[in-house]
């Protein structure tokens, strides 16, 4: 865990494009509280993207990627759909797999580091979006939740399958009428936050992507339960405004009203006891080192 | 033994894997050319002699030397540049050696340039855009060097030599296997040794490249 082993070879450093220069010298990598807001400061690990314009996506994308606590050591695992333009171009290890087969690839991947690494922390992390993860991924989904497997699982719900166009998801609205399912949804949006749980998941959490510190801190919590302790699983609203006929600014608002008490992404949040015990003393040794390095500035500055 | 070599192309859409069509690897201290096993002594001199012919005479670097993973991989980095920079010395006027990176294998759609890095996936678009007609491989992968070898040779001209760290790649036109600080600058020698015996192409029409 640490920015040494990221460097360039001196006799071709100034061959290589300036990004890659920009990641070594001034990425976060290796540092301990790397969070949101290093945005803007530092190299972020996401060159541009190709989303359109003000989608949701992004935002979370450039969060999650600010917020993931071992980046250098992280591998994510990616499936079919809007968030797959995006991996192209992002600097942490990444694997496409075939739509809705991501969460099996990341037990087989989660299990072959472990072997291969054995003294070493490689977190997993699945990124995919509702329909990979709810409809034709389902099985994989659950099974590895079943199973225990030791990696998260992030689901990028913008309730339709968005890159082909807008057709119906598991998690779309009950009612909703898409591009291409103009009879409307007849079922209910699939409960899976409350079935993850069921399934196994140690930690669970069902937000939108409005308030960067909060995914920060569900994304670390949920890679740092998932180290230890077994399978979590995150369900982010990362509406598509395209389908949904908003403006590239409105993405943030359509956040805002849908996580209000009554809506469906007012926050919820469960953490199975472990997984509270391990949160609890992750964060007492985070306000130990806090404390210490405050001192130590203090001793500096007199 | 194969009737089929591995020559430059355009082969065409999806030339076939050369050991699909029966080209082997070469053994320790062998390497080969189109295909054909060779002496690793017989390579040297002709690698040299395609270096000094091109107009465009480029070295990729791949991951496992641009980044230092380790001192050797450190100390291999150093040995690519010299071996550009000999090349640099031992080129006539009109030849323009080039060093370009391959510094990991994402497409970065759509950012990527093409003319300052390559990628795997599209290695033929820095092909076309510098006018490489001869190119080597070091550092890459293995699978990522035969997608890439495969694709220069389905469409485009350019001579591909692999200096491989492995056991030789059958898509190059040349492979060495095994690569080691010694072996770039034997090779770096050689070009020194040959320099001003080989004619460049500098005005034939063979050498440009298919776009
Ligand atoms: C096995 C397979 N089935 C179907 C497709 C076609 N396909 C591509 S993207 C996509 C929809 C993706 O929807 P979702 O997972 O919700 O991601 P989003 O684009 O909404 O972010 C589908 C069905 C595919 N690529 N592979
Ligand atoms: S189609 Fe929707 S989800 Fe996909 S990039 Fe555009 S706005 Fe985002
Ligand atoms: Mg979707």
């Amino acid at each position: 865990m640490s920015k040494e082993r990221i460097q360039i070879s001196e006799a071709l450093y100034d061959i290589m494009p300036s990004d890659y220069q920009d990641l070594v010298k001034s990425a976060t990598y290796g540092k301990e509280d790397r969070g949101w807001k290093d945005i803007g400061t530092s190299k972020e690990l996401i060159e541009q993207h190709s989303l359109c314009a003000g989608c949701p996506e992004s935002m979370a994308f450039r969060y999650i990627l600010a917020s993931l606590p071992n980046p250098e050591d992280t591998v994510m695992v990616g499936s079919t759909g809007c968030t797959s333009l995006v991996f192209p171009m992002v600097a942490v290890h990444n694997i496409h797999s075939l739509f809705g087969n991501q969460n099996a690839i990341a037990s087989g991947l989660k299990r072959a580091l472990s072997v291969r690494f054995p003294g070493r922390v490689k977190d997993v992390v699945v990124l995919a979006g509702d329909g990979a993860t709810v409809d034709i991924g389902l099985d994989m989904t659950l099974q590895a939740w079943f199973r225990q497997e030791k990696f998260t699982t992030i689901c990028f719900d913008n309730e339709l399958y968005a890159n082909t166009g807008g057709q119906e998801s598991g998690l779309m609205q009950k009612g909703f009428v898409a591009k291409m399912a103009p009879v409307g949804k007849l079922f209910d949006k699939v409960r899976l936050p409350e079935i993850a749980r069921e399934s196994g998941c140690h930690y669970v959490v069902n937000c939108t992507v409005s308030k960067p510190s909060l995914v920060e801190k569900v994304i670390r919590n949920a890679v740092h339960v998932a180290r230890e302790i077994g399978p979590t699983y995150l369900q982010l609203y990362t509406p598509c405004i395209l389908e949904i006929g908003k403006n590239s600014m409105e993405g943030l608002q359509e956040m805002r009203d849908s996580e209000k008490p009554t809506e469906r992404f007012a926050y919820k949040e469960y953490i199975s006891e472990p997984a509270k015990q391990l949160l609890a003393e992750l964060a007492a040794k985070d306000k130990e080192r806090k404390a210490a390095a405050k001192q130590l500035a203090g001793q500096a500055s007199a | 033994m194969s009737d089929y070599r591995v020559l430059p192309g355009p082969e065409h859409f999806l030339p076939p894997a050369a050991a699909s069509m029966g080209i082997r690897l070469p053994n320790p201290g062998e390497a080969h050319i189109n295909g054909v096993i060779t002496s690793e002594d017989k390579a040297y001199e002709e690698a040299a002699r395609q270096f000094l012919m091109a107009k465009v005479p480029t070295i990729f670097p791949g991951p496992l030397v641009l980044w230092a993973w380790n001192e050797k991989a450190a100390k291999k980095a150093t040995a690519v540049r010299h071996l550009f920079n000999t090349l640099k010395e031992c080129v006539q006027s009109g030849q323009k050696p080039m060093l370009i990176p391959m510094p990991d294998y994402r497409p970065k759609y759509p950012k990527i340039n093409p003319e300052v890095e390559i990628n795997p996936n599209h290695p033929n678009l820095t092909i076309w855009h510098n006018k490489i007609d001869c190119c080597m491989f070091i550092g890459v992968h293995c699978h990522q060097a035969n997608l890439s070898l495969k694709i220069i040779r389905g469409g485009t001209s350019c001579y591909t030599i692999a200096m491989c760290a492995q056991a030789g790649h059958e898509d190059a036109m040349l492979s060495f296997r095994d690569a080691s600080v010694e072996k770039l600058m034997k090779l770096a020698d050689t070009i020194k040794r040959l320099k001003g015996t080989v004619q460049p192409r500098l005005t034939s029409a063979k050498n440009g490249v298919s776009s």
